[in-house]
């Protein structure tokens, strides 16, 4: 059978429709980051005489130089590159050691279950749920009599504690699709519990691994509460220090400056978005089918 | 064994750290713990606060407008992707990358944008419709509204992905056998294809409400919750009264309605989810 014609048209008017509301979409999620970069390379009259949406007439790269190490946050007029840093040596250790514990405790819950294991991981994964908020006040408390507060390593803890429920889920979920007889037939050859680990279960644990790592790297790189409750001065990672910036009161506000701080804060997290964009969204829906 | 440390961990940082709250809640702690039990004090307080009863309208407009415009957006989209479109993978890394950022490097944006003098008001002026004006930012009737604009936009495209997944979970026989019988492919989506999605909208809603109940850093990039105090929710209260005020009672006190609110949102949703995980089977 062939389509007559009109039928056929309206098809793709249809489509036409279509494709113009997708794009139509796409320029709306894309625009807040056009004007956050093209504004970034404006000078500042340009800005005040400019149009939000207009290229920069004279492109300049002065707000980027003074928004990583001179700009003031506040007390200090380092830039962002100190707050940068911070992050950085927060983010590291926190994603690793909760990872790593993370498949630990997932390959208990999936083939070395006992009883009550069911039980545990249950009130185990109470703590993806709560409200910080309940728990920060008693934390801050505790990190303070341990010598812990505003430290990097205090908030590297407070990460790692919070972050290990999730990643125990994201293990747990995955180990379970891995076969139980693989690992009774190792154990019957006698091997262990931390031999069975590296030798079977760690070599197929790659994809994973990766969802972990890119969930838990951009839960803590952009994390905000816990950063302004548990740090202060030269431990605040880099959420903060935007935001400090971006409200310091002092002299004219520099609109450029801020914007190109705001790229900065979000240039790892993009471009781990940008490379492994699939495992990121992988780990949001696993981190979904939580419920 | 090697469990443990993570049990003991969460059996004293969760389940012992909400007691203390709790307790704390109890007592008339101000700048320091004081551990006297003194009832219910702190939520009288609480509850004759004017500043959380905005709080907690702010948390109903947030909540409701964040979730139902996502949900639609998220949705909306997620079909006209299923629709064999060219360039699909481009497409869907635009409308998600928000999700990458952090919400202070959202909020920095669009307080940028929003800005009522140099942002979309002036581009309006630019183009020529002079008597346009959007004060929201700085408006105390309408601040709220502009965390919803900038949370809808960071969320949506996630709410997208979920639901684009479920669509390609669904069996194509039984759209074709609607297409045979007649059915317009509205009417496939409508009675068939949403009904049939019901678990995705579970765990949607699920995230979604979370996400609300806890926002803080958005807010506080946009609005830092003011202008005054009009654009609170219950995360900022709990944040200003614990550590700028000095008011630890009155802050646990807020931190336990906000875990109380979780647990009256989640706890139905999961049990109709898990029902209806069961009705499907």
């Amino acid at each position: 059978m062939t389509p007559t014609p009109i039928r056929n048209n309206r098809l793709t008017l249809g489509r036409v429709v279509l494709y113009l509301l997708l794009v139509l979409f796409a320029v709306y999620y894309i625009v807040p980051l056009y004007v956050t970069l093209s504004t970034s390379f404006k000078s500042l009259d340009e800005i005040r005489s400019g149009n939000l949406l207009a290229l920069p007439q004279v492109w300049q790269f002065d707000s980027w130089a003074k928004a990583w190490d001179s700009a003031c946050t506040g007390v200090t007029c380092d830039g962002m590159q100190p707050f940068f840093w911070n992050s950085i040596k927060m983010v590291i250790p926190a994603v690793l050691i909760s990872t790593f514990l993370g498949a630990f405790n997932g390959y208990v819950f999936a083939h070395w279950r006992f009883r009550g294991s069911e039980v545990l991981f249950a009130g185990l994964l109470v703590g993806c749920f709560i409200p910080f908020q309940v728990v920060i006040l008693p934390m801050a408390q505790l990190l303070g009599s341990f010598g812990l507060a505003n430290t990097t390593t205090g908030l590297v803890f407070v990460h790692v504690v919070y972050g290990t429920a999730f990643t125990t889920l994201f293990f747990r979920n995955y180990y379970i699709g891995v076969p139980e007889e693989l690992i009774k037939a190792a154990r019957i050859d006698g091997a262990g519990f931390f031999l069975i680990f590296r030798k079977i279960v760690l070599p197929i644990s790659g994809p994973i691994f990766v969802v972990c790592i890119i969930w838990q790297f951009t839960q803590i790189w952009n994390d905000f509460l816990f950063g302004i409750v548990f740090a202060s001065g030269d431990s605040q990672p880099i959420t903060v220090g935007l935001n400090n910036l971006v409200n310091t009161s002092t002299g004219v506000k520099e609109y450029n400056v801020n914007m190109a701080a705001a790229v900065i804060a979000a240039l790892p997290t993009l471009l781990v978005y940008l490379v492994a964009g699939r495992y990121f969204v992988r780990g949001l829906t696993a981190g979904a089918v939580k419920g | 064994m090697v469990l443990g440390p993570t049990l003991i961990a969460s059996l004293i940082f969760v389940y012992g750290f909400i007691i203390l709250t709790g307790w704390l809640s109890l007592t008339e702690s101000r700048l320091m713990p004081n551990y006297e039990f003194a009832g219910l004090v702190q939520y009288y307080e609480l509850f004759g606060n004017e500043r959380w009863w905005t709080s907690l309208k702010n948390l109903g407009i947030f909540g409701i407008l964040f979730i139902g415009c996502s949900i639609v957006i998220g949705l909306f989209l997620a079909i006209l992707l299923d629709q064999k479109i060219r360039a699909e993978g481009a497409l869907r890394a635009i409308y998600l990358y928000p999700m990458a950022l952090s919400f202070i490097v959202t909020g920095t944006a669009w307080k940028w944008m929003l800005n009522p003098s140099l942002g979309l008001e002036k581009v309006m002026h630019d183009w020529g419709w002079t008597s346009f004006t959007f004060d929201w930012l700085v408006n105390s009737d309408m601040a709220i509204y502009t965390v919803v604009i900038a949370g809808v936009w960071q969320s949506s495209g996630f709410v997208m992905a979920l639901f684009l997944a479920g669509l390609r979970g669904i069996d194509d026989e039984i759209i074709k056998a609607a297409q045979v019988d007649g059915a317009s492919l509205p009417t496939i989506y409508w009675r068939i294809v949403i009904p049939a999605m019901r678990p995705v909208f579970f765990s949607v809603l699920l995230i979604l409400a979370h996400i609300a109940i806890k926002s803080f850093d958005l807010v506080i990039a946009l609005t830092a919750g003011g202008p005054g105090n009009s654009s609170s929710v219950p995360a900022i209260f709990m944040y200003q009264f614990s550590f700028t005020r000095g008011q630890l009672g009155l802050g646990s006190a807020s931190a336990m309605m906000m875990l109380a609110t979780i647990v009256a949102v989640l706890v139905p949703l999961m049990y109709l989810e898990t029902r209806s995980a069961k009705a499907m089977r």
